[in-house]
């Protein structure tokens, strides 16, 4: 061999840090070679990857070395039009004077002009911190187009949820059924667990139009037709109720499912729980009081919930008497007369018409199949109970000598949550995991701290337009959990106070904001036109944004005196994205191997089933050209501002750069909360909660650049009602209660927005055209209805349906820079099944029109007999615009790949009840990219070998690289592209 | 043909069962050797129209059967190390070779005149020239990784090997029966490809191994089915019994 | 396969040196036995073996246009016990050798005459001549074993490769040697032209014999082989990459059915066909332009041949490097 290893003069050097080329979070080592990345592997004493690491991941170096980096903070030229490219270099002074002048006046007149939306952003503490204290209720990242349904269908439901709070706990699993998901957030540690639970003998059953990667390793394929996993899912809880598989006792004791409703048609509080004696709770609080009541059948009468005594109905109806009986004795019961129903009566009824036959119809699956799913997880639950010798004592303080659990669980992700029917499905997902008894035990679904948390979470918007002051940071969160419609952040009129409108009665349960209405409503002006919208690690002129032709024309438009109507627009960015082009300036960021980062508490840590974990990036290089971390941009920013967070009282910068303010953050003064929870106190012989320690980053980075905290064993289930984690959990300050989380199979919060749609209740009501909206789709119990876009839809005409998926080598937009990865996925096909293609006369290989009733793109097909033949699909955001990401305007991912977005509308077609309505959840705002109906017909040229549509082509920009090499072999530590160039 | 008779055969095998197909052994593999001693490994048109380049490893995906009963098969492969390795003998320099102590076929470099005719010899496809430094080049078993003694044990097994998430792919001595990899092909029906041209490749594939499950129907009918608990009568206690129209 | 043209090159033209040499070589035999009229031929003989070592030597030229180090070239001559190429290698600078020997021995008319049989001169430039036929033959051997040695290349792996190598660089050879003859031999013309027809008849029926053959070929390794499933339905998806790989480049002609068939058609019209009606004329009307045209359709059709050669050997790999997506 003649390139020999490292010679002795080689400088080489070893160093963690955390991998950024997805939202993961892996623990990576680097070794460097004379100041230059050699190798990316993973380290294999981090928790969450354990040493393996993905193709992401080990193409770190291409990322480091692209030609498409951004290094030079720019301008639009004076003159040039958005969308041109034609930027000059400034410095960062110029930057930061234009943005401390812009922003100072904005906060000082009407902070809502100014917006702040971020992408797949990981730092949303700093970043949420930023606009809060800026007093804009504009901040949203990713989590409203993401995955918002995911979040708040089981959040509402179980206190936790898949996504990054929790995951199914494989490692005892029996059985394992995963609807909808491709690759996920989780990406190596599923893997890793998915590939044990597989060798163990586990069975894995996936629930999914589309048969790739972890699909292609399940025993048994279910193939779905999209949309429709809500009426599959009802029916499975129908059969399992049918055939009495649920778990009785978990029910009982730990969800509202003996709870008794009120079912007087003619009472206002029609379909709340009764409550034995209300408890003055503050207003508030987020707890969810203990005051309510079974019918037990020793009495047979009411009594409160938990009695020691009490053996309660989940099934009947019944009258309320004179005196329910509580712990504390008999007592008057206010409703005497009430005509009650336990909740899980409610549930049976619903889902009574919801049968295997009837699901059989909607989703392509035969009946044979349905029952049989149910009675595999509902006999795999019932006969393979999993008993651990593990004491605890829930908080009716039983002590339990061990942990048991079913050993059924499951995973879902974006193929439930990205249709506007989602968040129902998700319920009914999180309800069929609380039927079997699964939750937060061991084989079944495990949270991650720091939830579970209360349901819903305590964190509040404002409640009105007053919560946003000028020169006042806002009055609560930019993003929050309503609790009821009072919750809502809307005006008088019950209109939106955000941008977004999100927490608008339109989508009431926003709770990660709509970032894909952000530019659509900003350009129209509906509810309010903005002056500045910034926007963070979102390529919002491309795959974040639905209508994509169309937000690109809103982001240039001007109004009738030639000024933009979204006057100015800041791009931070680490590359020459579509979005860049945009730009009125742009902020050049690092890359995540040159800069400090927090995967933090406050937001969404990389936290293990047994216990919190929190982790950093540690910069191994410097940054490249005149790139700036944007954490550094946000730290000056907010001290030239004088944000009260980021200056002291007289109002001096407090921080010197991010490093430091992480350190020294507090969330109040003295309250020992910061962004990191691992060795906080002066000497780091603290956690969660402590003073400031200097040398916090010193720790972590000793420690693989993480803090891993072991919960005692008895404390590492049942944690909705384990007694001992719940006190800890107050006691370190994850939640500020240490009240049991009961799991709501019946929502009453939904059923107080409902009963406000009914006229029924005081407070805030919704405008009359929605009334019907929120009274529909706020259902106390999880229903199935028609995808909202379909509703629309001349099915007829547009018989398929079209998705995406993440190919797991590729990060969003982001890779195609990257010369390795773009190898594997150069350009993009539409998968068609043989049949579907056939009956309109196209063959394997052939130039296709894929059409919605919003717009349509020319692709290629690609024949494949592992996609259900209603569904058509292509991997998520491969297809590029000419000349972005310092892509010759040749490169096959512009000419031959092409885009879905052009085809999803961000808004419904105009209906009786908005105009303007977004292409969303109507309970949370989730996008629903999954819900566009097409058509495909071969395309009349078959030698023209290009997509369409097609965009002028991206100027190479300042800063990045010019003369990109025609080959090069990378090796680290020489010259490192020892290739040609162009 | 010559015989080769090592005592030792190390090789991979790839278990079908748990590959999703991620491409981590791929990029892991390019991104080790390029700067190890197989590098520098090149990419031509990096950022231009057809990106193409040398890489040791593929990861391809194969479609079985028709729908519904489709399997979706990734399929990792790179040099299968052959016992009977045709790719060498036919080498006119010697550049290719088989080495003795552990059968790891390699290429020399040095000796190489990129003639391309051990490609051709390879029925797997498994060697690729290197178009810029015109030797030929393949897999190397991560010979520079495995001896490393700088490197902790647990850690000199081949990139991919280490990188892999579902560990699919197993890394060991197949002469040494009681080594993992030989007894996972032995117990898990391990498999060589292309067994008709006697070149017998040290890699071995595991096969997918289905679980499946079946009920029979009284399992469902059990004593303490819950609903047997919900037997509440309340509401039919009302109206005419038989006590009330039976004389006896 | 992917025809490389160094390689077309070098085989189609060392072919016909080494048939020059055969030509010559074969004249002097049978003057030697008086099978056809002596004369003092020593000046052809030089001309005909300094056309075969250009032709070597052309030839050898081409293939170094395959080699991504010719500068290592000389290694190559190092595994002769287990390598074709290396084989060829070692035997073609000795066939130029022998060649080049019987050139200067023809040259300096140095006719030492080793033996006599009867009437029989053997003097050293016939034994010369003998040892370097030998090699010649060992060389057509050699250059065909390289591709008939690789037993998965079906259409390659069959005597008939070796057969037709022969066959066809003989015939090219004699037909060079004929139109060689044309002026300066004029007498022997006859004797090259006769021998061209014999060979090229020859290796028409070979060479049709190869097609037959290959086209009831049935591939041994299969997608069911190549990845160990058994199922009569398997279809490539991805092979991995987008933008081509060497296992795209090198194994895939990438041309159309119908261009790999009307190469097929142009071979057996240039190569055989139009030759062999050409040379019967010329038979009956001897002219230089004739035997001139006759050998232009001839390599023509011979380097139409060679494409087709390697195009129509199906290597196995590429089972694996179907589709991309
Ligand atoms: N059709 C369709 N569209 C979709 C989806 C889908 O399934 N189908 N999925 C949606 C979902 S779930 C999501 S989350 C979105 C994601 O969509 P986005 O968040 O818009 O997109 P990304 O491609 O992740 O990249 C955003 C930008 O981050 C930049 N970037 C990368 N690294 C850095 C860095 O270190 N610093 C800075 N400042 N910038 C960086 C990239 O260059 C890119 O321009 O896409 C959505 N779009
Ligand atoms: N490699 C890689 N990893 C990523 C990302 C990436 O871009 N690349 N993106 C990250 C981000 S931001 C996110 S949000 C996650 C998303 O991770 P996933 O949830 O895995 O996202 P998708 O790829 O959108 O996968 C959706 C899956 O649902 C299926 N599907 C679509 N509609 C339906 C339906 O109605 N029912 C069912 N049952 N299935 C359906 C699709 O076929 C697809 O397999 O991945 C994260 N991880
Ligand atoms: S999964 Fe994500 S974080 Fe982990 S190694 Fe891959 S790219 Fe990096
Ligand atoms: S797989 Fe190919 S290159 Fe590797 S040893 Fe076998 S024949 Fe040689
Ligand atoms: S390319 Fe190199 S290794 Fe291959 S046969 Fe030629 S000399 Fe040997
Ligand atoms: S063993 Fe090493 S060289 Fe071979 S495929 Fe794996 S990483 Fe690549
Ligand atoms: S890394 Fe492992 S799971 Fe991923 S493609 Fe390679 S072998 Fe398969
Ligand atoms: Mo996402």
């Amino acid at each position: 061999m003649s390139q020999s290893n490292a010679t002795k003069e080689d400088h080489i050097e070893v160093k963690n840090t955390t991998c950024y080329m997805c939202a993961c979070r892996c623990g990576i080592r680097v070794t460097l070679k004379n100041n230059e990345v050699r190798y990316i592997q993973g380290n294999p004493d981090h928790p969450l990857n354990n040493g393996v690491i993905c193709a992401k991941g080990s193409s770190g170096i291409m990322k480091q070395y692209s030609p498409g980096r951004l290094t030079q903070p720019l301008r639009r030229k004076q003159g040039a039009e958005r969308g041109d490219n034609d930027f000059e270099v400034i410095s960062w002074e110029e930057a930061f004077e234009f943005l401390e002048n812009k922003l100072k006046e904005l906060r000082k007149t009407d902070p809502k002009k100014f917006a702040l939306f971020t992408g797949r952003d990981q730092m949303q503490a700093l970043t949420g911190l930023f606009a809060k204290q800026f007093g804009t209720p504009n901040y949203a990242a990713h989590g409203g187009f993401c995955s918002v349904n995911m979040a708040a269908g089981m959040i509402y439901t179980i206190g936790g949820s898949f996504w990054e709070f929790g995951g199914p706990d494989l490692e005892r699993s029996k059985l394992f059924v995963m609807f909808g998901t491709a690759e996920d957030h989780h990406s190596n540690p599923l893997k890793i667990e998915l590939a044990k639970f597989k060798r163990k003998g586990g069975r894995f059953i996936s629930i999914n139009p589309v048969r790739t990667g972890y699909s292609a390793v399940a025993d048994q394929w279910v193939p779905i037709r999209p949309g429709t996993d809500g009426a599959l899912i009802l029916a499975i809880i129908h059969e399992i109720i049918q055939q009495g598989l649920y778990d009785r006792d978990f029910l009982i004791q730990y969800t509202n499912s003996a709870e008794l409703v009120n079912i007087d048609e003619a009472d206002d509080e029609q379909g709340l729980f009764i409550r034995a004696k209300s408890k003055d709770l503050d207003a508030d609080s987020c707890i969810d009081p203990q005051n309510k009541l079974w019918w037990d059948r020793h009495e047979n009468s009411a009594v409160e919930t938990h009695l020691q005594s009490a053996d309660p109905y989940l099934l009947g109806e019944f009258t309320l008497g004179a005196e329910v009986t509580t712990r504390e004795g008999k007592q008057q019961c206010s409703k005497a007369g009430t005509k009650v129903k336990p909740a899980f009566q409610l549930l049976v009824e619903r889902v009574k018409e919801y049968t295997p036959k009837w699901a059989a119809t909607i989703t392509g699956i035969d009946e044979e199949t349905i029952k049989q799913l149910a009675h595999e997880m509902g006999i795999t639950a019932r006969d393979q109970k999993i008993e651990l010798p593990i004491p605890w004592t829930d908080t009716w303080g039983n002590e339990h000598e061990s942990v048991t659990g079913n050993p059924v669980s499951f995973h879902a992700m974006r193929g439930l949550a990205a249709h506007s029917n989602g968040f129902h499905s998700i319920r009914s997902l999180a309800i069929l995991m609380t039927l079997l008894g699964t939750i937060d035990r061991p084989g079944g679904f495990r949270h991650k701290a720091p939830f579970p948390r209360p349901i819903p979470p305590c964190a509040k918007t404002p409640k009105g337009p007053e919560g946003v002051k000028p020169d006042t940071p806002l009055a609560g969160m930019a993003l929050g959990w309503p609790a009821d419609p009072d919750d809502l952040f809307v005006d008088n009129d019950g209109e939106p106070v955000r941008l977004d409108k999100a927490f608008s009665w339109e989508y009431p349960l926003s709770v990660h904001g709509l970032m894909h209405n952000a530019i659509t409503n900003a350009w129209r002006g509906d509810p309010y036109p903005i002056d500045t919208l910034m926007i963070f690690m979102a390529n919002m002129a491309w795959n974040s944004s639905m209508n994509t032709v169309s937000v690109r024309d809103m982001l240039k438009d001007k109004d009738e005196h030639g000024n933009y109507k979204i006057p100015n627009i800041v791009v931070c960015d680490a590359f020459q994205s579509e979005m860049v082009a945009f730009a009125d300036l742009v902020l050049p960021d690092t890359s995540y191997l040159e800069r400090h980062d927090v995967m933090s508490m406050l937001d969404r840590p990389i936290s293990e089933y047994d216990g919190p974990v929190d982790s950093v990036r540690i910069p191994i290089l410097p940054p490249l050209g005149n790139s700036k971390p944007f954490q550094e941009v946000l730290i000056e920013l907010g001290s030239r501002l004088k944000l009260p967070a980021f200056v002291n009282d007289k109002g001096d910068r407090k921080y010197r750069d991010y490093p430091d303010f992480v350190i020294n953050y507090e969330t109040e003064a003295g309250s020992g909360i910061g962004f990191l929870a691992g060795w906080r106190g002066k000497a780091g012989e603290k956690f969660m909660k402590g003073e400031p320690n200097p040398n916090q980053w010193e720790m972590y980075e000793k420690n693989n650049c993480v803090y891993q905290y072991h919960l005692p064993k008895s404390y590492q289930y049942m944690r909705n009602f384990n007694k001992g984690y719940l006190q800890w959990s107050r006691k370190h300050r994850l939640t500020r209660f240490a009240e049991p989380i009961t799991i709501h199979v019946y929502s009453e919060v939904l059923q107080k927005f409902k009963l406000a749609a009914m006229g029924k209740r005081q407070g805030k009501q919704p405008p009359e055209h929605l009334r019907e909206r929120v009274k529909t789709f706020f259902d106390p119990l999880p229903l199935y209805y028609v995808p909202l876009e379909s509703q629309l839809t001349d099915t007829q005409k547009y018989p398929l349906n079209a998705v995406t998926q993440r190919p797991m080598a590729m990060y969003h937009s982001w890779d195609s820079q990257n010369a390795w990865l773009r190898q594997i996925h150069a350009h993009n096909y539409l998968y068609v099944n043989p049949k579907t293609a056939n009956a309109s006369g196209i063959s394997d290989d052939d130039w296709i029109w894929i059409e919605s009733m919003h717009g349509k793109v020319r692709c290629q097909c690609r024949y494949s007999e592992a996609v259900e033949p209603g569904t058509v699909w292509t991997w998520n955001a491969i297809g590029k615009g000419s000349g972005a990401w310092g892509l010759s305007p040749k490169a096959n991912e512009s000419q031959r790949g092409f885009l879905l977005n052009h085809i999803i509308s961000e808004e419904l077609p105009p209906n009786h009840e908005h105009k303007h309505l977004s292409n969303s959840d109507p309970v949370t705002g989730q996008a629903a990219w999954y819900d566009v109906r097409v058509k495909i017909y071969k395309a009349d040229d078959q030698h023209n070998q290009k997509t369409w549509p097609q965009f002028k082509t991206h100027k190479q920009i300042p800063g990045t690289v010019k003369d990109k090499p025609k080959w090069f072999a990378f090796f680290a530590g020489l010259d490192k592209f020892k290739g040609g160039q162009s | 043909m010559k015989q080769y008779k090592t005592s030792k055969q190390l090789a991979l095998v790839i278990d079908l069962n748990v590959c999703v197909g991620c491409h981590a052994c791929v990029t892991n593999c390019k991104e080790w050797n390029t700067s190890g001693s197989a590098g520098a490994l090149s990419d031509d048109n990096p950022y231009d129209k057809d990106p193409t380049g040398t890489f040791f490893n593929r990861v391809q995906t194969y479609e079985i059967g028709e729908y519904p009963k489709t399997e979706t098969i990734h399929f990792p492969k790179s040099c299968l190390h052959c016992e009977e390795p045709p790719c060498v003998p036919v080498c006119p320099t010697g550049a290719s070779y088989k080495r003795e102590e552990d059968g790891i076929v390699l290429v020399d470099y040095d000796k190489c005149i990129g003639c391309r005719y051990c490609s051709w010899a390879c029925p797997y496809g498994a060697r690729e020239i290197d178009e810029h430094q015109k030797v030929m080049k393949k897999c190397t078993l991560c010979v520079d990784r495995i001896y490393d003694t700088d490197l902790p044990e647990e850690e000199r097994k081949p990139a991919c090997v280490l990188a892999c998430p579902t560990s699919a792919r197993l890394f060991g001595d197949v002469h040494d029966p009681d080594s993992e990899v030989s007894e996972a092909i032995r117990e898990q029906g391990g498999y060589q490809l292309m067994p008709e041209w006697g070149s017998k490749p040290s890699n071995h594939y595991l096969p997918r191994r289905k679980q499946k499950v079946k009920h029979s129907p009284e399992e469902l009918e059990r004593v303490d089915n819950p609903l047997k608990k919900e037997d509440y009568q309340a509401e039919d206690s009302a109206g005419p019994s038989l006590d009330d129209v039976t004389s006896w | 396969m992917q025809p490389a043209f160094s390689v077309i090159f070098l085989t189609t033209l060392i072919g016909m040196g080494q048939g020059v040499f055969l030509a010559i070589y074969t004249e002097h035999v049978y003057s030697v036995l008086n099978v056809v009229q002596q004369s003092n031929n020593s000046q052809f003989y030089v001309i005909g073996s300094v056309v075969a070592l250009g032709l070597l030597v052309l030839g050898l030229f081409a293939s170094f246009f395959h080699l991504g180090h010719p500068e290592r070239a000389w290694r190559a001559a190092t595994m002769w016990r287990t390598s074709w190429l290396s084989r060829e290698v070692i035997v073609l600078p000795i066939v130029m050798f022998f060649v080049f020997v019987y050139a200067v021995l023809h040259f300096f008319e140095f006719n030492i005459v080793l033996i006599t049989f009867g009437s029989i001169d053997v003097n050293l430039s016939l034994v010369i001549g003998a040892v370097a036929t030998l090699t010649v033959f060992a060389l057509y051997i050699c250059t065909a074993m390289i591709y008939a040695s690789l037993k998965f290349l079906q259409e390659w792996h069959c005597v008939l490769t070796v057969l037709n190598y022969t066959l066809l660089g003989s015939a090219s050879g004699f037909t060079a040697t004929a139109l060689l003859s044309f002026y300066t031999q004029a007498d022997k013309f006859n004797f090259y032209l006769g021998w061209s027809l014999v060979l090229l008849v020859l290796a028409f029926i070979s060479r049709i014999a190869s097609l037959y053959r290959n086209r009831r070929l049935r591939p041994i390794s299969t997608v069911q082989t190549a990845i160990g499933i058994r199922h009569n339905q398997i279809k490539q998806k991805s092979m991995g990459f987008m933008g081509g790989a060497v296992n795209t480049r090198d194994f895939f002609h990438g041309k159309t059915r119908l261009f790999i068939r009307s190469i097929k058609q142009i071979f057996i019209w240039l190569l055989f066909i139009v030759p062999l009606c050409i040379m019967t004329l010329t038979f009956y009307s001897p002219s230089y332009e004739m035997i001139g045209l006759a050998m232009i359709s001839m390599y023509l059709g011979l380097l139409a041949e060679r494409w087709y050669f390697f195009a129509d050997a199906n290597h196995p790999q590429n089972i694996y490097y179907q589709v991309i997506s």
